[in-house]
């Protein structure tokens, strides 16, 4: 799971400086071969190396990891595929204009306020793995590091740490994101090749690579996650990326939706091979060091036992390249939400709070609920998108009703995203639903809320006025 | 600069993940592993920058 580790396309779109209110020109196009390298970059993040341990901790069976994560995937491009590409496509605009177009200016800023908020914790979360790869480079028991159990900060030696790596992240993001865009195309294929050595070198310390026995929790493990857990979370971990849209931004330069299909070099790379290596760390500890599952070990101490310095280059460098650009987009998000708040003064804004989430090792250690409330917020969005690109006119209701009537306000889809927001809120708290159970159901609510109160008058009214 | 930091870089990929595949097959110790792969890191991030397109 990660956010986009931004290529000169989308920085240039982050920065509102191409193409940002206007059709992306035929001369502006890219081929495919642009977004394989891309998407298979911004999938191997510093996260990867929290969600495959995760996974055994929460006891799931090898056919779970290996089948269910393959279904869970494979569901992941075919949405990216046949849903975000053949719109982007079409409408060659960034997910912010059609948003707009469709609810307002005013209600894209408060989008924006809560995608720049949860932007925060994401960035936070990858602080949190960064800073676990600083324990190894001091005495042992310098820094208390966090077990999948930890809520809060482990000491004061936890928070300096914190505070370092996310001062520097921010430091850097008030300089663009320029060279850490780079540097993350450049480590891509070295991360991943980081996260194989972990798995091989764990296979040779086991002594086996019967990766399926390896991956069986052992008799009497609490099952807190199913098959059926598993393909929703690989799933719908990055659903505001593609079912909630947010890489409108980047397939608008696609020549043809097939660029769609890019989707799967992240997916079953990072999503899958990365993945399941990770989560080979984390067997290991457990069989060879008798370490309960449930706790953990954090990702700095594992992958410096297994590879060493690379292993702790890589956390740092992965946690960095994808955190930066995060703390970026949310100034920008905060930045639109708060006007005269300048370009360094809303980087700092979202640099604090990341760092602030950072110091919290929640965010980090409650990842796989994290990321499925990320998507249940954000991807109903991007069903209302689809109502408007697919079924508008079959329903007769208006297409781009904002932009039709001017109006900055659409009270129709602040209620159609908010009301099923809401239930699935309420189910997650009140009833322990799992998180990634959620965005699916609430993005059909959404778009069925959405048309029916179109059709019944609002945006019929919008449109009219 | 493109030729010798490519064949730098196809030596930093291979240095990066044969000794672990080695370490597998019992036919390299752990602590040459560690080391081997830190300075192949090391030559990949210098060669990259030369050798991969950034689009």
């Amino acid at each position: 799971m990660t956010v986009e580790t931004l290529d000169d396309d989308v920085a240039g779109v982050v920065a509102g400086s191409e193409y940002e209110r206007e059709r992306v020109p035929e001369g502006a196009l890219r081929g495919p071969s642009s977004f394989w390298g891309m998407y298979a970059g911004e999938h191997t993040a510093g996260t990867e190396f929290m969600i495959g341990p995760l996974f055994v901790a929460w006891g799931a069976s090898a056919a779970s990891l290996i089948f269910g994560l393959l279904l869970g995937n494979l569901l992941a491009v075919l949405t990216w595929r046949y849903l975000t590409a053949v719109i982007a496509c079409d409408e060659r605009l960034t997910l912010y204009y059609k948003m707009e177009r469709i609810a307002g200016r005013n209600l894209v800023a408060f989008y924006n306020l809560a995608n720049g908020l949860l932007f925060c914790f994401l960035a936070g979360a990858m602080i949190t793995v960064s800073a676990t790869a600083v324990g190894p480079f001091f005495p042992p028991g310098t820094i208390e590091m966090p077990t999948f159990q930890s809520t809060m900060p482990t000491g004061l030696a936890w928070i300096l740490s914190c505070i370092a790596i996310g001062a520097a992240m921010t430091l850097v993001a008030l300089k663009g994101y320029g060279v850490v865009a780079q540097v993350g195309h450049y480590a891509a294929p070295w991360m991943l090749l980081v996260f194989v050595a972990c798995a091989l070198v764990t296979l040779g310390r086991l002594g086996t690579t019967d990766v399926w026995a390896l991956l069986t929790p052992p008799p009497g493990t609490e099952q807190k996650i199913s098959f059926l857990g598993i393909v929703f979370f690989s799933w719908f971990c990055n659903a505001a990326m593609h079912l909630g849209m947010a890489d409108l931004s980047v397939l608008r330069f696609a020549k043809k939706p097939s660029a769609g299909w890019a989707s799967a070099s992240g997916m079953f790379l990072g999503h899958y091979v990365a993945w399941i290596c990770a989560a080979l760390l984390l067997v290991y500890w457990v069989r060879a060091h008798g370490v309960d599952p449930t706790k953990g070990v954090d990702p700095g101490t594992m992958v410096n036992d297994s590879v060493g310095w690379a292993g702790l280059l890589c956390v740092i460098v992965a946690g960095w390249t994808t955190a930066n650009p995060t703390i970026y987009r949310a100034g920008l998000a905060f930045q639109g939400m708060i006007p005269g708040l300048s370009r360094t003064a809303a980087t700092l804004l979202a640099g604090a709070i990341c760092i602030g989430a950072g110091i919290f090792p929640a965010f980090a250690m409650k990842l796989l609920d994290f990321v499925g409330l990320y998507g249940t917020v954000l991807a109903p969005i991007g069903a209302i998108i689809i109502v408007d690109h697919f079924f508008a006119d079959s329903l007769g209701i208006a297409r781009d009703p904002a932009a039709r009537s001017g109006s900055a306000f659409n009270p129709v889809v602040l209620i159609a995203w908010l009301l099923p927001v809401a239930v699935a809120m309420y189910g997650y708290w009140q009833h322990n639903l799992f998180a990634s159970y959620l965005p699916l159901p609430c993005a059909i609510a959404c778009g069925l809320l959405y048309a029916l109160l179109s059709r019944a008058g609002g945006g019929q009214a919008v449109a009219r006025s | 600069m493109h030729t010798p930091a490519k064949i730098l870089g196809l030596l930093a990929i291979a240095g990066t993940i044969v000794p672990p595949a080695l370490f597998m097959w019992s036919a390299l110790g752990l602590d040459a592993v560690k080391a081997i792969m830190f300075v192949s890191s090391i030559a990949w991030f210098v060669a990259a920058p030369f050798w991969m397109k950034v689009e």
